[in-house]
């Protein structure tokens, strides 16, 4: 299953989905994740939607293994800046219904294996 | 950079070494002088290896301190009851990475207490037996499980000597971002990983216990508190007659 | 002697779909407890961080470990040259696959990530018994379906002997394998013996012509056709050999480990203080395994009835059960021992406190996982005799054995 979904994913994400992040959930505040502030992502905006998952599993081995932590392409990065806030100031898990993830892995009708096991919002620090 | 980081936790292991002979507090001030440590960025080696020397003789009755603090780190008490299961089965389901066991001596009577958590060996059975490699161990010693390819066979905690592994029997919903877990997958003590990853020298359990029993530190440097502490107490392994080489001693069992 | 021929599975369609429709049903069943018991997480079963292995483990090793002894009948008609057993060699290839799918399904849907596992596939561990264990099931089915189509076409029938020659030897590696999943592991003391692995094969020995011996004479019977009184009594004693070597082997087994006193407590677990271990080695395991299935076959009149060996062939079957749950759930209820010399008074996380077992009650899910793996190898063994030929026409005395069809 898992399998079969990250090549979904990957065949997802080869064939070049726009929109990234243009719905959202009416709770989550716009504006209110860090990179809503920030003119680009760890690599430009069309890498990062193609190759967003090579790079995260990439650094996946690297992390669990290696032990190298706090690199640019750590799936908690994603998170910490991905994830915006409600009006209250909590976060908004990052793969709710409209949120960041969602907003292209719903269109694209595969869902992340990612977050059954990692947090959906930004960690304690 | 990196390097320049393991010099100077080396210098500051040789510090807290004779600090700890002389005031035996090591916990609280580790955590507290390496605050401002960075994350790795190179790839752990063999030159270090983590292991602990646990006194069972400062190890109190009924104290389980250290039982807390790791469920704390690593998010263990964030694991809930799943509505409408049976409690007592879930006390035996529910994920631990550290325990505190209480022993009797069959002849003397004498009563001593120890934690028990992974023992990190050397030569680990649970890797042995890991058809997928998801149990592995890193270079630095910590014996871990790469969840992203535990397919859940549990075999690993079949063949553990030490009862150390939990199996997440239910979905997680709240997860701690240094410690991931979902249902399904096998999970132990990985001697707070993240910490050690992120410049930091003790362990959540080392730091919690007011009884100094736990001493933490690089095996191979011989002038680490752990590496002075097992030169000066007679130690043993639990199991040593299966010969794994564990990286958890004990002390006055 | 004459030539043996073979035909599909003759009995009338109502009764064959009528007897697909409840296997069908009953593995509909144990798919709903898999999605239960996946969707939920093992909460929901009676497997726990001490026992964690459970009733799905007893099924499926039960039978991969009948798997390879039922493709035995044809080891011995091949590899060993004995004609009489030749005609049985088909459904013998064809019960040994279809015992191993069964097995192996069960195995596998009980899995904590069953979807991950193409990354079994993948990502191997080889100093891991268990993924060695993964090649020797897959070559398995490799190998024994080249075995059936050797002895099915006639034209590959020359080749026929080598591969049956290699399948012996491949199914012999496949239950030590099997054997060794628990010969391997050091820390618990049920398991940490020799004899583990060869046990395994001789119990293989036993429940897999147990198996075979009632999917035989029950096809057989139910669209009429004959199997003689000569072939049916060597099956019988050869069944009677198997089971008194399981005994033997049970018997050497706990009297090494209670020659060794650092076992004495395990022993002492298991065939005096277990409860319901204890019940089921001695009733189970020994008497209704080994000493009455024993009993019948070499009781000179009750032995030679066919009811008399459906009655052994059953209760060899029903005592195998007991005897992998004894082995499987009893080898983790016994507390490891950590701290020898020392009782554990207190543990956070049950290591046995003052010597108490492990607590374990297998739950229906379990249960019905178990059975719907059974069900399947019946469905798969059942569609395969009907749309192959793998039943002879007839196995009666002139036909199997001429030799002995007059004395
Ligand atoms: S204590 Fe158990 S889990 Fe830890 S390394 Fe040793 S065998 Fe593996
Ligand atoms: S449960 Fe996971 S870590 Fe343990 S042996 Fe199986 S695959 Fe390996
Ligand atoms: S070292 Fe860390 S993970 Fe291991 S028992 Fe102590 S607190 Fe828990």
């Amino acid at each position: 299953m898992t399998r079969i979904r990250s090549m979904l994913l990957l065949a997802m994400t080869l064939s070049g989905l726009s929109g990234l992040g243009n719905v959202y959930a009416a709770e989550a505040v716009e504006g209110s994740a860090k990179f809503e502030k920030l003119d680009q992502c760890v690599e430009p905006t069309s890498v990062m939607r193609r190759n967003h998952f090579e790079f995260i599993k990439h650094q996946r081995n690297l992390t669990v293994h290696q032990g190298i932590r706090g690199s640019k392409h750590s799936l908690a990065g994603c998170v910490d800046c991905h994830a915006r806030k409600d009006t209250e100031g909590n976060f908004v898990p990052v793969n709710a219904e409209g949120q960041f993830c969602d907003a292209c892995h719903d269109y694209a009708a595969v869902s992340p294996d990612c977050f059954s096991c990692h947090s959906t919002v930004p960690g304690e620090k | 950079m990196s390097k320049v980081e393991q010099q100077g936790r080396r210098e500051f292991l040789k510090g807290t070494a004779a600090t700890a002979a002389i005031s035996i507090a090591p916990g609280v001030m580790l955590h507290s002088l390496t605050a401002d440590a960075a994350p790795r960025t190179e790839a752990v080696t063999d030159k270090v290896r983590w292991g602990m020397l646990i006194d069972a003789n400062k190890c109190a009755d009924g104290c389980t301190d250290c039982v807390s603090a790791c469920d704390k780190e690593n998010g263990l008490d964030l694991v809930n009851m799943p509505e409408g299961a049976d409690e007592s089965l879930w006390e035996r389901q529910r994920p631990r990475w550290i325990r505190q066991v209480s022993l009797k001596d069959n002849l003397s009577g004498k009563i001593t207490h120890l934690p028990m958590m992974c023992q990190h060996c050397e030569k680990p059975p649970c890797v042995d037996v890991c058809p997928t490699g998801a149990s592995f161990r890193r270079a630095d010693g910590i014996v871990m499980v790469d969840r992203h390819i535990c397919i859940g066979c549990r075999y690993c905690m079949m063949a553990c000597p030490y009862k150390a592994r939990s199996f997440i029997h239910a979905e997680v919903a709240e997860k701690l971002t240094h410690t991931p877990r979902g249902k399904g997958c096998v999970e132990s003590c990985n001697l707070c990983v993240h910490r050690l990853d992120n410049g930091q020298t003790t362990t959540a359990c080392q730091d919690a216990c007011q009884h100094q029993a736990i001493v933490f530190g690089d095996l191979n440097d011989p002038e680490s508190a752990v590496s002075q502490a097992l030169k000066k107490y007679p130690s043993v392994q639990i199991r040593a007659d299966l010969k794994l080489n564990t990286g958890v001693r004990y002390s006055n069992i | 002697m004459k030539k043996i021929h073979f035909s599909e599975w003759g009995i009338d369609s109502p009764r064959y779909w009528g007897m697909l429709a409840v296997l069908g049903a009953i593995i509909a069943v144990a798919g709903l407890a898999v999605f239960y018991m996946e969707h939920n997480g093992h909460w929901v079963t009676g497997m726990t961080n001490q026992v964690v292995w459970g009733m799905p483990h007893v099924f499926a090793i039960f039978l991969i470990v009948a798997a390879s002894g039922a493709l035995n009948v044809a080891s011995i008609g091949t590899a060993f040259g004995k004609k009489v057993y030749k005609p049985l060699g088909r459904l013998s290839g064809l019960l040994a696959i279809t015992l191993l799918a069964g097995g192996l399904a069960v195995l596998v849907l009980d899995l904590g990530q069953p979807g991950r596992l193409l990354i079994a596939m993948t990502h191997y561990n080889f100093k891991s018994i268990f993924a060695w264990n993964i090649y020797l099931y897959t070559g398995f089915f490799a190998i024994v379906a080249l075995y059936i189509w050797f002895m099915m076409d006639w034209r590959m029938n020359k080749y026929y002997k080598p591969v049956g020659v290699f399948a012996f030897v491949w199914r012999l590696m496949l239950t030590t394998g099997t054997g060794s999943i628990f010969g391997f592991i050091v820390a618990r003391q049920g398991y940490d013996a020799a004899i583990m692995a060869p046990m395994f094969v001789i119990m293989s020995f036993a429940y897999g012509l147990a198996v075979y011996l009632l999917v035989l004479m029950f096809a057989f019977k139910a669209d009429g056709r004959e199997i003689g009184d000569v072939l049916l009594k060597r099956l019988k004693n050869l069944l009677g050999i198997f089971v008194a070597a399981v005994f033997y082997f049970t018997v050497v087994y706990h009297l090494t480990n209670l020659y060794g006193t650092e076992n004495h407590e395990y022993e002492a677990f298991i065939l005096r203080d277990g409860g319901i271990y204890t019940l089921l080695f001695w009733g189970g395991w020994v008497l209704i395994g080994c000493l009455i299935p024993m009993g019948i076959i070499y009781h000179p009149a009750l032995g030679a009835t066919r009811g008399g060996i459906i009655a052994a062939s059953t209760l060899v079957v029903l005592g195998g059960f007991a005897t992998i749950y004894v082995i499987v759930i009893g080898g983790q209820a016994f507390p490891m021992a950590m701290f020898p010399g020392k009782t554990i008074v207190a543990s956070g996380f049950f290591d046995g406190v003052n010597g108490q077992p492990m607590l374990y009650s297998p739950s229906l899910p379990e249960i019905l996982l178990g059975l719907g793996g059974v069900a399947l190898v019946l469905m798969l063994t059942f569609i395969g005799i009907r749309v192959l030929r793998f039943l002879p026409t007839s196995l009666a005395d002139e036909v199997a054995d001429p030799h002995h069809a007059k004395s």
